[in-house]
């Protein structure tokens, strides 16, 4: 199944929860400076590992730029 | 001791980390600039970025004031506040909802929406605003911690614009006035502080300086020096001279002998 992830297509499969696709992202799995809002909800921290991507779903993944 | 947002603070400069060429140069001017408080911005992630600036701020020991830069509505800015609460688990917020592209300047009604909102929600709202004493003081009343207006547009370098505003903005305010945007350099960044704002807040000034460590410790080195020129008390500023060596005791030294 496909979702949108930071506005790219990706490819994930079924059953993958939040806490799986940041770490494929390359981020710590604590998640220590990423927020994560899908489908313009804010998913808390203490949801990823239970919450599962959809398929069709806008995800964004967001962390510290510089900035300000 | 400035006291801002709950904290106390050493320094009286708020750095902005945008602008800084590396992360290396980002950590030395931090360290230069001796400041405590540092913005970050939430963005998408960038896989292709090499380190990770919340690793380099935690380890500077530097506590982390998220912006809402780039939000050109209430709705926008009080959504990536929620977000950067979620990432840095932080309730500060540098709240900015900006009104025009060109000069990047505070959205009046969108701005007091948002801070209303984002104060309700615990959130410990530090706006970036216009220098208008009257919008500061409606920022005021609706709890921010603190007002932070602008000298003149971000980045632009201009100073003070309107130092006559700020000046007033700081006579009625009763929480903390940063003055956030438009330093171009130090002088600006002292007048300031002798104008009686509590601290400042500088990103391009120091970032995008020839040398961005030494223009931090220059910056930092202002602060001080106009905080210390308010506390001592500056003159009066007179229309005519008056003299600083007395008049009694000239000597005579013109026309001939005494007869």
């Amino acid at each position: 199944m496909t979702a949108s992830v930071n506005g790219e297509p990706r490819e994930v499969p079924e059953g993958t929860t939040v806490t799986a696709l940041v770490v494929d992202l390359g981020l710590p799995a604590g998640g220590r400076g990423v927020a994560v809002a899908i489908d313009g909800e804010i998913v808390p921290r203490a949801e990823w590992g239970t919450r599962e991507v959809a398929d069709g779903a806008r995800v964004e993944v967001l962390t510290a730029m510089q900035g300000g | 001791m400035l006291e801002l947002a709950g904290r106390q603070l050493r320094s009286r400069l708020i750095l902005g980390t945008g602008g800084f060429p590396s992360l290396e140069l980002l950590r030395e001017a931090i360290e230069a600039s001796g400041t405590e408080l540092v913005t970050v911005a939430l963005r998408r992630i960038d896989p292709s970025m090499r380190g990770s600036l919340v690793d380099v701020l935690g380890e500077a020991g530097v506590e982390l004031l998220p912006n809402t830069a780039g939000c050109f509505t209430a709705r926008d800015a009080v959504m990536t506040a929620r977000l950067a609460r979620e990432a840095f688990e932080t309730d500060l917020v540098k709240l900015e909802v900006i009104g025009d592209e060109r000069t990047l300047l505070p959205d009046a009604p969108e701005l007091l929406v948002a801070a209303e909102e984002l104060v309700d929600g615990g959130f410990t709202v530090l706006p970036y605003t216009n220098d208008d004493p009257i919008l500061a003081r409606r920022l005021e009343d609706v709890g921010c911690a603190a007002v932070m207006p602008a000298g003149s547009p971000i980045g632009s370098g201009i100073g003070i614009a309107n130092p006559y505003n700020i000046a007033l903005i700081v006579e009625h305010a009763r929480v903390p006035v940063v003055l956030d945007a438009g330093i171009g350099t130090a002088s600006d960044a002292a007048l300031a502080m002798e104008l009686g704002c509590d601290a400042v807040l500088c990103a391009s000034a120091i970032s995008r300086a020839r040398d961005p460590v030494r223009m931090a410790r220059a910056i930092r080195a202002a602060v001080e020096a106009g905080r210390a020129a308010l506390e001592a008390g500056r003159i009066p500023r007179r229309r005519y001279a008056e003299a600083s060596s007395p008049m009694h005791g000239l000597p005579e030294l013109s026309g001939g002998p005494v007869e």
